[in-house]
């Protein structure tokens, strides 16, 4: 590292190469407004992203529009629109094991579509970026904000952090990429947002200057080798199929699913750091009454928290940044003081409140409670999850809604 | 040329099985005029193999990895099927990754390959069986074509799916009794060998694997064409001889029948193709 965290040289966009740390921390900063597809955009042009393939899905389509300007403009090696979403990750799969740092989007009905993909980028140690605007999941259509299809990836063996707006994308997007290239993790991460209301809507948002991209990856250091004939051993297949009918070959298999999960728990020190901790908290750090949510569904409850105080009631949130790995420890210590815990989502199913309740089974007396569940795109008022709230304290609505 | 990645740690010479030790110093490196001629001198590039006693599927691979112009440079990308119990014995970086997803994968360690090496030739080549190709894959199979992706695809074709016991497939010739069509396939086998001409392949041939030397050259051609223009298609009738009751000796055989009449040698190749042949030929290359 040189002066101001500059890392010497210049990346293959002529960027100057920084630290993650100076990229993430330390480069100054300048105030932009613009939507959660253009923060993408912004994301990959300052992350020395080699290639990246795209299909068509509302709301994704605009991130993956940016993406190719980006090629255009020299920011990205590789660009192409594939056949359908199963073919796009196997195509990002290729590229990841021939040595490539490859960011992909995807919504809903996409991601069910490439479902298959996921379990093997995870066995393959691929470390691929997937950014996932959530929608919701055929039948019937809908191309509205609803992000069931996360629980479909929760036990695919993938990262997956839930950004709560456009800012925190963007760096969600930079870190996503240095944590799972970590010699000791090389998973998947999937940076997922609400579709639409992060995508879509517009806000201030601070970036750093355009000249400066996160160090170029560096696939000799997967913990794996890279396909490309450079690397020994020669005789090499990714990945050891080891479908031979032995025990040796089962015992293989297991310790590799294992592995995957274990390479996940590894990811913990560098996302704290990356990320300014796996969890966040808002409020009244000893309050009972206790919100934990993650993405959008965490900024409504902040308001509701706000609401809650003009009648006299002490609230905290907790937002969950990050899913795999769940952070149960620190999720434990956030709602030490709880007496209820309110899961609110944007979802019929309630993912993250069954996280919660395993994740807290035995080890905490609060009581658990998942409200309101909004789905199919309906909208998450704050007065409803304070409506709710009070209702589970025994009070009195007075809030005209 | 990455051969170097073959040459033996003198730390761990003392260790090495003696497999190894032979692809260091017997195998053909840096030698495209290399072939199946070689096949009874040189150190081959398959290491013993996992199918059926007499599978012609053996033979194949025996002779395209003899031919290969640059194996230290070539990557393999297999599916799921009989195949893919032979990579692990293959001294080449090789893929298995999903079942029919053989193409979309291919392509993307093509074109990452050719922006991370663009003064190296490095030739990907897709090897999957007709269940992976035709049916389940067949999206993947001709996008790649359209997208004229420069990589050469190959077909094991045992018209049906053999690794999961021998059910129908859509290389099945109509009226054969499988499993999953006890009353006999009710249509036609599909013209794979067609289809890659309509969707964009620059250089297809069918043929049966019973002459080694005419599956090096349709190897050889189908490589040098896919580095320089687009896709290419080589479908190669490897009898399943479990499934259709033939003994371990008998799969040549029954490719020399299918040399006469379905697998009768066919070949196509566009303009441009014909012209880097040509040029190859002049070489001493093909
Ligand atoms: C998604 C998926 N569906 C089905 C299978 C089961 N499967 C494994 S191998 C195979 C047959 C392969 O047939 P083919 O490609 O013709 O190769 P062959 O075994 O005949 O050489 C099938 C159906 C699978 N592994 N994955
Ligand atoms: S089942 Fe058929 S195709 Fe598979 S190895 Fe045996 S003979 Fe070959
Ligand atoms: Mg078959």
């Amino acid at each position: 590292m040189g002066n101001n965290g500059v890392y010497s040289g210049v990346n293959k966009s002529g960027q100057k190469i920084v630290s993650p740390d100076y990229l993430l921390f330390e480069a100054p900063r300048e105030k932009v407004f613009m939507t959660g597809s253009e923060a993408v955009k912004e994301a990959v042009r300052r992350a020395s992203v080699d290639a990246s393939v795209s299909y068509p899905i509302t709301p994704q389509s605009e991130a993956a529009h940016l993406i190719g300007e980006l090629w255009v403009e020299g920011y990205v090696g590789v660009y192409f629109r594939g056949e359908s979403e199963f073919g796009v990750m196997s195509e990002v799969a290729g590229c990841s094991m021939a040595g490539a740092r490859i960011i992909t989007t995807t919504s809903g009905p996409g991601t069910l579509r490439a479902m298959e993909n996921f379990p093997m980028w995870a066995g393959s140690r691929l470390p691929i970026q997937l950014v996932l605007m959530a929608r919701g999941v055929n039948s019937p259509l809908s191309i509205q904000p609803d992000n069931l299809e996360i629980s479909f990836l929760l036990d695919t063996g993938v990262m997956i952090w839930h950004a709560e707006n456009a800012q925190e994308l963007f760096d969600m997007i930079l870190a996503g990429f240095v944590v799972a290239e970590k010699t000791d993790v090389h998973v998947p991460i999937i940076t997922a947002i609400d579709g639409f209301f992060i995508s879509h809507t517009r806000e201030s948002i601070m970036i750093p200057p355009e000249d400066i991209a996160l160090p170029p990856y560096n696939p000799y250091m997967s913990p794996t080798p890279i396909i490309d004939a450079e690397i020994a051993p020669g005789r090499y297949i990714k990945d050891p199929f080891v479908m031979k009918s032995n025990y040796i070959s089962y015992a293989t298999h297991a310790s590799w699913q294992w592995e995957v999960r274990a390479a996940i728990e590894r990811s913990r020190p560098y996302a704290k750091h990356y990320l300014r901790g796996l969890v966040e908290e808002y409020g009244d750090p000893e309050a009972e009454l206790v919100f934990v949510a993650s993405g959008t569904a965490a900024s409504q409850a902040k308001e509701a928290t706000r609401l809650l105080l003009d009648e006299g009631i002490k609230a905290k949130v907790v937002k969950v940044k990050s899913i795999r790995p769940f952070p149960h420890q620190e999720l434990l210590e956030a709602t030490k003081t709880a007496k209820y815990i309110i899961v609110p989502e944007f979802n019929i199913i309630g993912w993250l409140e069954r996280e919660v309740r395993a994740a807290f089974y035995g080890k905490s007396n609060a009581t658990i409670i998942g409200t309101p569940r909004v789905a199919g795109g309906m909208t998450m008022p704050p007065e409803i999850i304070y409506r709710d709230a009070l209702k589970v304290l025994g009070k009195e609505v007075s809030y005209v809604l | 040329m990455s051969f170097n990645i073959y040459k033996v740690n003198e730390e761990l010479r003392d260790f090495m099985p003696p497999e190894i030790l032979e692809l260091e110093e017997k195998a053909t490196w840096g030698n495209p005029k290399r072939g199946v001629m070689d096949l009874p001198y040189a150190k081959e590039l398959l290491e013993e193999h996992s199918l059926c006693a007499g599978c012609p599927e053996s033979d194949a691979f025996r002779y395209i990895l003899a031919s290969l112009p640059n194996p230290e440079d070539t990557i393999i990308v297999n599916s799921t099927g009989c195949t893919s119990l032979v990579f692990p014995h293959i001294a080449l970086h090789t893929v298995h990754s999903l079942f029919g997803n053989q193409n979309a994968v291919a392509s993307g360690i093509k074109r990452v390959l050719e922006y991370r090496f663009p003064n190296k030739v490095k030739d990907v080549v897709v090897l999957a069986g007709d269940g992976a190709t035709v049916d389940i894959g067949l999206d993947c199979t001709l996008q790649s074509f359209f997208r004229q992706e420069k990589i050469t695809t190959i077909c094991y074709d045992n018209e049906v799916y053999a690794n999961t016991g021998g059910q129908e497939s859509g290389l099945t010739v109509k009226g054969h009794v499988f499993k999953m069509a006890p009353k006999g396939k009710q249509w036609d086998k599909v013209p794979m060998w067609q289809l890659a001409i309509d969707s964009g392949c620059h250089y297809v041939v069918r043929m049966t694997v019973s002459s080694p030397r005419r599956v090096e050259q349709a190897v050889k051609k189908a490589i040098y064409v896919a580095r320089e223009v687009g896709p290419t298609y080589i479908h190669l009738y490897t009898p399943c001889i479990l499934e259709i009751g033939r003994n371990s000796d008998e799969g040549l055989e029954e490719m020399k029948l299918g040399d006469k009449e379905r697998f009768a040698f066919f070949e196509y190749m566009t303009p441009q193709a014909e012209e880097v042949i040509k040029r190859k030929k002049e070489e001493g290359l093909i």
